[in-house]
């Protein structure tokens, strides 16, 4: 049982909710109190557009305890249009369907489920853009 | 500050130790250090572990291994830095006795991986990533590996096979070494065959999790020759962080803090990359050795797999790395690595390298934990 946990982060996860620094104007992803550029304190929420490309792909075949049922997943670094670089899991997708640049855009989706009594955990992935 | 050096060294075989505990591998590694050496008393203990209490719901570990080491009443703490754990265990060894404060410390790294299955191992080594940024999407530390190998082929036009040397390199010394692992040289195509762990990372990029301890006795330099016959001084220790998550890094193939740590390290001892006799790096993965090499000096960006094909990291060659077999085939057991690392410099040393045995005056040792986040480099002196 892990409520609080997961809630503090429901913005971020959910919305892809992070940050403009005030001082030094460069875009952070995740949120955190300290600029990772300028290591100054001051931020202003912002929440990212969701779309980008990716920068690398991998496969998880032997997942960690919790992710065993979802084997195997393509796992990725998303450039985002803004800048920030985050780690997240390609979803709609086949693996061999997938190449660096390939522009992806944020969906929500399960992440896990910790048991019979524990959490369902939410979040975002990616997936290639849908051509209208 | 005080000179360093190291007066006796333990290791047990590492692999599947089915028939001994946490407990007993450190044991092991601890009494054979001692045995190493003359030295009487021991001040203080150091035990580098990342996953006692995950896998082995043993925490409180300096206290129970020095209680079972017969060293009852010495200072005695564990140490966490994921895998490079057992590296900050040497290097708070080193602090302790340069400081003055202490002047026998061992430092002994452990890992039991064994105990658990795989899918709660897997976990708890992903532990070592950002747990609600990396960790959360169900990452693991080959998956990790391979976002930046992949990466890593794309930026630089490297092809898979193009990494065969780093796997061929380890498994050729790893043969020779009885502690080891795995005591097969393997082929490159051998290596090109090999399934996928996490693709494009084969079986043969990734070493095995297994159990294993490992350790080292310190004392002050003056006084070394009266406790071992052929004591190493501990030239330069020097330790550097990085931003945790890969995704965080201005340069995710550009290894900060190893860098950083060899940097330090090379102006500690006042030497430079060129006058190394050997480098054990910290090979958990093929494309880790590449971007250790390129962080530490050894080679150009994008340059690391064109030189380990040319030999220059053979046994034979200008900087032979992996000399006992790396963590590819030696093994990896977690924390335990940087210890065996230093472990294994100090055999090249000594000239107790057996088969494998090169003729080296100076070596370097650099323990990575996770994907590169923290980096411990040591550079040794015969």
């Amino acid at each position: 049982m892990n409520v609080a946990r997961y809630w503090r982060t429901e913005k971020t996860r959910y919305g892809l909710v992070g940050e403009t620094c005030r001082i030094c104007g460069e875009p952070i992803f995740p949120p955190r109190d300290l600029c990772p550029h300028c290591t100054e304190a001051g931020q202003d929420v912002r929440t990212f557009g969701g779309k980008g490309e990716v920068y690398s792909f991998s496969t998880v075949n032997d997942a960690p305890a919790g992710y065993s049922e979802y084997t195997p997943y393509t796992v990725a670094l998303i450039k985002l249009q803004e800048g920030p670089l985050l780690t997240a899991q390609l979803t709609d997708v086949d693996e061999p369907d997938v190449h660096i640049g390939m522009p992806v855009e944020m969906v929500t989706r399960k992440l896990k489920e910790e048991g019979e009594n524990g959490m369902i955990v939410y979040g975002y992935k990616f997936r290639p853009v849908i051509q209208a | 500050m005080r000179d360093v050096s190291i007066i006796g060294i333990g290791q047990t075989d590492v692999g599947e130790r089915w028939e001994r505990s946490l407990r007993d591998l450190a044991v092991d590694a601890v009494v054979a250090a001692m045995k190493d050496s003359h030295a009487e008393r021991v001040d203080a203990l150091y035990v580098g572990n990342m996953l006692s209490g995950e896998l082995t719901a043993q925490e409180h570990l300096g206290t129970l291994i020095a209680d079972w080491s017969g060293l009852g009443g010495a200072e005695a703490y564990k140490v966490e830095a994921a895998d490079a754990s057992g590296a900050a265990a040497v290097r708070l060894a080193y602090l302790g006795v340069a400081s003055g404060i202490h002047d026998f410390v061992i430092a002994c790294g452990v890992e039991k991986t064994t105990d658990a299955d795989a899918e709660t191992t897997n976990a708890a080594w992903s532990y070592g990533t950002d747990a609600e940024y990396e960790g959360n999407q169900g990452i693991t530390m080959p998956s990790m590996a391979g976002l930046l190998m992949r990466r890593y082929m794309h930026e630089f036009s490297v092809a898979h096979e193009d990494l065969a040397p780093f796997a061929v390199i380890a498994h050729a010394n790893g043969a020779n070494n009885p502690h080891a692992m795995f005591r097969s040289p393997i082929s490159a195509a051998v290596y090109a065959k090999a399934g996928m762990v996490a693709d494009p990372v084969g079986m043969f990029d990734a070493a095995p999790l297994c159990d294993g301890a490992a350790a080292v006795l310190l004392c002050p330099t003056e006084v070394a020759n009266r406790f071992a016959s052929r004591p190493v001084r501990i030239r330069a220790s020097a330790a550097a962080s990085d931003r945790l998550a890969i995704h965080s890094r201005n340069d995710p193939l550009f290894l900060r803090a190893a860098h950083l740590s060899a940097e330090r390290a090379y102006m500690q001892a006042g030497v430079a990359p060129h006058e190394l006799d050997l480098f054990e790096l910290h090979d958990a993965f093929s494309i880790l050795a590449a971007l250790s090499l390129e962080a530490c000096g050894f080679a150009g960006r994008g340059k690391a797999a064109e030189l380990a094909k040319q030999g220059v990291f053979d046994l034979q060659g200008k900087t032979p790395i992996c000399t006992m077999g790396g963590l590819k085939a030696r093994g990896h057991p977690i924390a335990a690595s940087g210890v065996y690392q230093i472990v294994e410099v100090v055999q090249q040393l000594r000239g107790e390298a057996g088969a494998n045995q090169i003729e080296a005056h100076l070596g370097m040792a650099q323990s990575l934990g996770g994907t590169g986040a923290t980096a411990i480099t040591h550079i040794l002196e015969a």
